[in-house]
């Protein structure tokens, strides 16, 4: 029998269990519900809950361990666990029974559930990489993953696969990428929460959010056909610097459009957290208001401003589609911005697309990026989120 | 030639420093401040009184344009600093606010070291040519704000992290350091314990010798004990203004009286 | 302070200077503001000028891929060469194969060509049947095979012509480019020409963009987004049904229920790092986790939509948590009071109240996973599908692909043809998107509450 009949025929008992437990209750209480502890749909919810519940997590977890089972004794497991279910729920219904503190101790026990989810998540990502980075350094020493200059993957063997290439040219787009995003974030915030008018700031903050909200596949879209072309045809040629129109400029450019929104609003929550008797201080004393803002908000912010750069770095590292459309593929230690280079993600997404071998290291190989590029990203925001904290907790 | 200024102000104890002619302010739709003549004397402590809401604090804002920066402010009549008005279209309220200084009622210490808000006013005003002068102005506003001593041995240390009474007075030595030529006090008092408020009362005694102080409090033994004359405000009405002692003792306006023995307020 | 004297540092200007005239120091510093609120009104227009060009670039490219360039030649179905047999059997009729349509097409040009006089110097057949799509003679079957009863008839064919002749009416293509071109030539673009001086060859709008699904490398006049825009629903409709209930429930542990401890610290500090988590790294979670581990098929919706679900939900749990969070307490006390326990005052009070925020939390987190690319590429959605998935719950587990893949998978096509076909899918994407703003935006006008 199929999983989803076994799924229906549970819900059914749980339906009847409702029904039946609820009918009992009251005939218990001789008609008049005012003799029960809990309301009757509680009793209902009570068998429901314990027939359902039971089976359904039986069936989750068989699923799970033993995906490909010949003969399944799960059918009748499942049903035998939910007959049993509802058979205790209905010895158990009494008018005195406590009904909805049982029920609302097993809702509350679903709701702790769902919120481990989210740790369940971060072990599933940490054990998935750890798991298979340790296979790939099996077959590959670490020392040259890490301090590996050259990549280059050769399928049948002979790759040499190190990270710093893909680290430098992570590194480079996001420094452009912070270079652009920083001071135009940071002033358009400080425009828009100390000078604009109401009326500017009507149109300026829901545009700067649509740059927000606008996908990175995009914005990718926008390096390939129009900045990196622009780029090469007015500055790299010119200039006599390349003639490749995906580089680490036309990466980093736009990457840093994309994170003006996020630097921004950032910045202005962290702005108007400033108190204002401050910046009546200030005033009072004769500043202009650009001395107020330079002199007293600013470095009245910093930390908080530090906090927010440091999150849009670890955003600009993890970013994927902008530098896949953006910024080339060949993996090169250069100085020169014009120059095609390529990241950690651009090789998370070229090594794992297509026919993958889960035993060859030009595979595994991704993982190992996949968690150095996890755990920096990591560090940089548990750093970045203590620090906007402690900035907020200073003025509250 | 400062000494010769110095001399001049000391001798003359009744010139008029600000004066104020049907001054009215509006926020949005509402009358704060209605038909308010007043004249403020230099070398003076002015203390405004009333009721919360009665227009104390605003009329007080109105005096260094710091009304300025709250966008549905309008203020009408005129208000003129040594005979010029101060709402003038040519009157740079930067240059205004350097002559008629504030403190707040919360002290607002900057994130930033004692000497750094001590110096702020000087540095962004160029009162100071070099660092031993900058240096000088510390001191000189630190010991006017009765704080020196307290103090001088950590200057780099954070304002922050002073008494509330240190914070306070550390607000009126930023302010005096600016060398402003009146001194505008909005309720300085109201966050500061006992101990702290009779410092800080001394203090405004003091400071009546260099500069023209007036002071917003809610206190009615307050402005009797720091104040040479006295404004009662009601409703955004000015209702009586005169000598201090004559106020408390004896008041003209029926408003005033109530208000002094404690029938409203 | 006896002989301190406030006056006795020297002062750059006169104490007692007009406050109507600025002295120079005080003209500097009111430069130096001009300059400083330059600079950031600069950074406001740029921000703008850029969403402009941004937006301006992907329109303009993209439009062109809604009009689409049809040739309409009348084609006589013969029975000799479709239904050899004469007996309309579907059986027999769908052995005839695409090649013979093809012939057929062919010989309705050639017949076309030579019916009106059109000459043109130096056509060669290959130009003449080049000028017809490789899809068309496909289409065409599938026409005649959807009803038999054609064979027999002349009817006039709608036919896509190539993606060169098409690219040459949208400014793509011009003679001189087409002289260097080894899949079109002049003589072939004259031919166009002379046929839509007819009145046969026209570009008109495109209704099949939408339909239509992704067509191979040679066919970019036929590729559509009909699959991926299918696709990008049933990843949606996961999203809904799993990060939904999930996300509010965690949030109401949280925020209603969780007693304050090391635990629940260290499941807070967890869901505000995962959703900084970069998107690819949940595409590996999806390939190890799922795929190799869980034995779900490559390229399935569900699991694009398992992991955009867990991509979603600290979004959604966050937004739930702001909401939860604006619900008064006096709310909760109010029901408290009258003797309601806790989980029926969260259940019967806060949450109704808390729902335009949730809901408006939990649009936003899907408009993030709706145009989603990185991790999809990693679980297989990048492959090329021609079939249609069925309805769901099975067409779940079948391949699809997805709006913003799609447009990647085009972008890295040779066919020039297929950077206009991205840019439509980005606008179709953009639409979508806009939508769903516009829905969250008039929730929480029509239910925002004062307290």
């Amino acid at each position: 029998m199929p999983v989803s009949w076994t799924l229906l025929i549970v819900l059914a008992l749980a339906a009847v269990g409702y029904v039946v437990t609820r009918a009992r209750a009251i005939a218990q209480a001789g008609g008049d519900v005012r003799r029960l502890h809990s309301r009757p749909s509680y009793h209902g919810w009570h068998a429901a809950l314990l027939t359902a519940l039971p089976a359904l997590f039986l069936i989750a977890i068989w699923r799970f361990v033993q995906p490909s089972a010949e003969v399944t004794p799960l059918t009748p497991l499942a049903l035998l666990l939910a007959a049993a279910g509802l058979a205790f729920a209905l010895i158990r219904t009494a008018p005195g029974f406590r009904a909805r503190n049982a029920v609302e101790n097993m809702v509350k026990g679903l709701l702790i559930l769902c919120s481990i989810i989210a740790i369940l998540t971060t072990a599933g990502i940490v054990f998935s990489m750890l798991f298979e980075t340790g296979h790939f350094f099996q077959k590959y020493s670490w020392q040259d993953f890490f301090f590996g200059t050259t990549w280059s993957p050769k399928f049948g063997g002979g790759s040499q696969l190190g990270i710093l290439p893909l680290l430098w040219g992570t590194i480079y787009i996001s420094l452009i990428a912070l270079a652009v995003s920083v001071p135009i974030g940071l002033f358009a915030a400080i425009y828009m929460s100390e000078y604009a008018s109401v009326r500017l700031r009507s149109v300026a903050k829901p545009a700067i959010e649509v740059l927000a909200g606008i996908p990175t596949i995009v914005y990718g879209l926008f390096a390939l056909i129009t900045v990196g072309p622009a780029l090469r045809d007015w500055f790299a040629q010119p200039m006599g610097l390349g003639s490749s129109a995906s580089s680490v400029m036309t990466a980093g450019l736009v990457m840093g459009i994309m994170l003006i929104p996020f630097v921004s609003s950032l910045s202005d929550d962290i702005i108007n957290a400033v108190p204002q008797s401050l910046r009546d201080g200030a005033l009072g004393l004769g500043s202009t208001q650009s001395e107020t803002v330079r002199k007293v908000v600013l470095p009245a912010a910093l930390p908080g401003i530090v906090g927010a750069v440091l999150l849009a770095a670890s955003r600009a590292i993890g970013e994927t589609m902008i530098v896949v459309l953006g910024a080339g593929a060949a993996a090169r230690m250069d100085l020169n911005p014009f120059e095609a280079m390529t990241t950690i993600t651009v090789k998370i997404v070229s090594q794992l697309t297509g026919d993958n071998d889960f035993a060859a290291p030009e595979t595994l190989v991704a993982f190992a990026l996949g968690l150095t590029l996890f755990v920096t990203t990591l560090v940089l925001n548990i750093v970045a989120l203590y620090v906007v904290r402690k900035y907020r907790e200073q003025y509250e | 030639m400062n000494d010769m200024t110095l001399l001049e102000r000391s001798v003359e104890q009744t010139e008029i420093k600000i004066s104020a002619q049907d001054v009215q302010v509006w926020y949005g739709e509402k009358h704060a401040i209605k038909d308010v003549n007043v004249d403020l004397l230099d070398k003076t402590v002015t203390a405004f009184i009333g009721p919360s809401g009665c227009g104390k604090s605003t009329f007080l804002r109105c005096l260094n344009r710091m009304n300025d920066t709250i966008e549905s402010c309008r203020v009408g009549g005129r208000i003129a600093l040594d005979g010029e008005d101060i709402y003038d279209r040519r009157v740079d309220p930067v240059q205004l606010r350097a002559r008629v200084g504030m403190v707040f009622q919360k002290p607002n210490p900057f994130p930033k070291s004692i000497y750094d808000n001590v110096a702020y006013g000087p540095r962004i005003h160029g009162l100071a040519r070099n660092r031993a002068e900058l240096d000088e102005i510390v001191e000189k506003s630190l010991r006017g704000a009765a704080l020196w001593n307290e103090v001088k041995d950590r200057l780099g240390e954070p304002g922050t992290g002073l008494s509330g009474g240190q914070q306070q007075r550390l607000c009126i030595a930023r302010a005096v350091a600016t060398q402003p030529e009146v001194l505008l006090m909005d309720e300085p008092c109201s966050a500061l314990d006992p101990i702290a408020t009779s410092q800080v009362e001394e203090l405004i005694d003091q400071l009546r010798a260099e500069f023209s102080v007036v002071i917003v409090t809610h206190s009615m033994q307050q402005a009797a004990r720091v104040s040479q004359k006295t404004a009662f405000f009601h409703l955004g009405n000015l209702v009586e203004y005169g000598n201090t002692d004559d106020i408390f003792t004896n008041p003209r306006d029926p408003r005033t009286e109530s208000y002094i023995s404690g029938r409203i307020g | 302070m006896s002989d301190a004297t406030i006056e006795g540092a020297p002062r750059a200007t006169q104490p007692k200077s007009s406050l109507l005239v600025a002295d120079p120091h005080t003209r500097r510093r009111h430069a130096a503001e001009a300059r400083f609120r330059a600079y950031g009104l600069g950074a406001i227009v740029i921000s703008m000028v850029m969403l402009v060009v941004l937006l301006f670039t992907i329109l303009t490219g993209g439009i062109g891929a809604f009009r689409q360039t049809y040739l309409e030649i009348p084609v006589t179905l013969e029975d000799a060469q479709l239904d050899k047999n004469g007996n309309r059997d579907p059986a027999d009729l769908g052995k005839v194969l695409t090649l013979t349509y093809g012939k057929l097409l062919q010989q309705s040009l050639e017949k076309v060509v030579a019916d009106k006089g059109i000459a043109i110097a130096d056509l060669s057949a290959k130009d003449l049947s080049g000028l017809i799509s490789k899809e068309a003679p496909a289409r065409l079957r599938d026409q005649v095979l959807a009803n038999p009863d054609l064979i027999g008839q002349t009817i006039t064919a709608r036919v896509l012509v190539n993606g060169r002749i098409d690219g040459y009416y949208k400014g793509r293509v011009t003679m001189d480019s087409a002289l260097r071109d080894a899949n079109t030539s002049p003589a072939q673009l004259q031919l166009a020409d002379a046929l839509k001086a007819q009145g046969m060859l026209a570009t008109k709008w495109n209704w099949s963009f939408l339909t239509s699904p992704d067509a191979s490398d040679q066919r970019p006049e036929a590729a559509g987004v009909g699959i991926a825009i299918l696709g990008s629903l049933y990843m949606m409709l996961v999203v809904l049904v799993l990060a939904v209930p999930i996300g509010v429930a965690a949030s109401i542990y949280l925020e209603e229920f969780a007693p304050k401890n090391r635990w629940t610290d260290i499941i807070e500090v967890n869901i505000s790092n995962l959703a900084a988590v970069p998107s690819i790294v949940f595409g590996i979670l999806g390939l190890a986790a799922f795929i190799n581990f869980g034995g779900l098929p490559q390229s399935a919706p569900i699991v694009g939509g398992l992991v955009l679900t867990l991509m979603t939900l600290p979004t959604i749990i966050i937004a739930t948590r702001a909401a939860l969070k604006a619900v008064p307490p006096s709310i909760r006390d109010a029901a408290l009071g009258v003797g309601a326990s806790r989980m029926q005052s969260v259940f019967h009070h806060v949450l109704p109240l808390a729902m335009p925020g949730i809901l408006t939390g939990t649009i936003i987190g899907m408009a993030q996973a709706l145009g989603e690319t990185a991790p999809l590429l990693l679980i297989g959605m990048v492959a090329f599908v021609k079939n249609f998935p069925s309805a769901p719950p099975e067409g779940l587990f079948e391949p699809a692909s997805a709006l913003p893949v799609q447009v990647y998978n085009w972008t890295q096509r040779a066919d020039p043809a297929f950077i206009e076909r991205a840019s439509g899918a980005i606008i179709v994407l953009l639409v979508f998107l806009l939508c769903m703003n516009v829905l969250a935006i008039l929730l929480r006008r029509r239910f925002e509450r004062r307290w």
